[in-house]
């Protein structure tokens, strides 16, 4: 049963607010497997999770800030002091090594998995007023996310089974 | 008629299921579909995705490090 074929299908929102390369993970795994377990989801970017819908991604993770970011090395997990975290090209480096370990263990990209929601009818919702913001245009979008606001995010979540920020 | 076999091993979650539900969506209703995987979190994941999607997990199995499932597309 895909999503929508039923008009009793559960429903789902999920209002995904950041954009890096590890964060953007969660809302489109869970987007991509609740559509095809037959639920209706309705995804919101906003704030920085809004540049996940640009036709061309470019995400990065930083290890700086973030304590519990280990990256498996030798058989140890090294974690990345924030002094070295801050130095020029180690963004860079810690998003090269975390890409390589996604393809190494078989796990999907997130260019995939935004196909997958596309493809599995996944409605996707822009924030307007973070468009306005941060200055995107809508023609730097892939194309069917519709524009809307918060009312339109509530009348969505207020008819559904669940709801999630992440 | 014949069986279908999904090979999904070396995927890790979610691409198992999506691509199970993905080659259900094209089987007649009581066809069944063959998946190997190596990802030992699918073994939890296809009998939820079958419990909930109302499709029947006719055999979970493991041979060495590949998991084996049979689905029935019932729904």
């Amino acid at each position: 049963m895909a999503a929508g074929e039923s008009a009793n299908a559960k429903t789902m929102t999920i209002i995904v607010t950041k954009g890096t390369l590890d964060w953007a993970y969660p809302p489109f795994i869970l987007a991509t497997t609740a559509a095809a377990m037959g639920v209706d989801v309705t995804m919101f970017f906003t704030f920085y999770g809004l540049p996940l819908l640009l036709k061309k991604l470019d995400l990065q993770v930083t290890p700086l800030g973030n304590p519990a970011m280990k990256m498996p090395m030798m058989g140890m997990h090294m974690a990345m002091p924030n002094l070295v975290g801050v130095l020029p090209g180690v963004t860079g480096a810690a998003t090269t090594m975390m890409k390589n370990l996604i393809a190494k263990k078989g796990v999907a990209s997130i260019e995939d998995l935004r196909e997958a929601a596309i493809e599995s009818e996944v409605k996707m919702i822009a924030c307007q007023m973070t468009m306005d913001l941060f200055e995107y245009k809508l023609e730097d979008m892939i194309e069917g996310p519709t524009l809307g606001g918060a009312a339109t995010y509530m009348e969505n979540a207020l008819k559904s089974d669940i709801n999630l920020y992440i | 008629m014949a069986e279908h076999v999904l090979d999904a091993k070396g995927l890790n979650c979610p691409l198992p299921i999506l691509k199970a539900k993905k080659a259900l969506k094209d089987l007649p209703a009581g066809a069944t579909l063959r998946v190997l995987a190596t990802d030992p979190g699918s073994v939890a994941d296809f009998q939820a995705f079958c419990r909930t999607t109302g499709n029947d997990l006719l055999e979970s199995k493991q041979d060495g490090e590949t998991y084996n499932f049979l689905i029935k597309r019932s729904a």
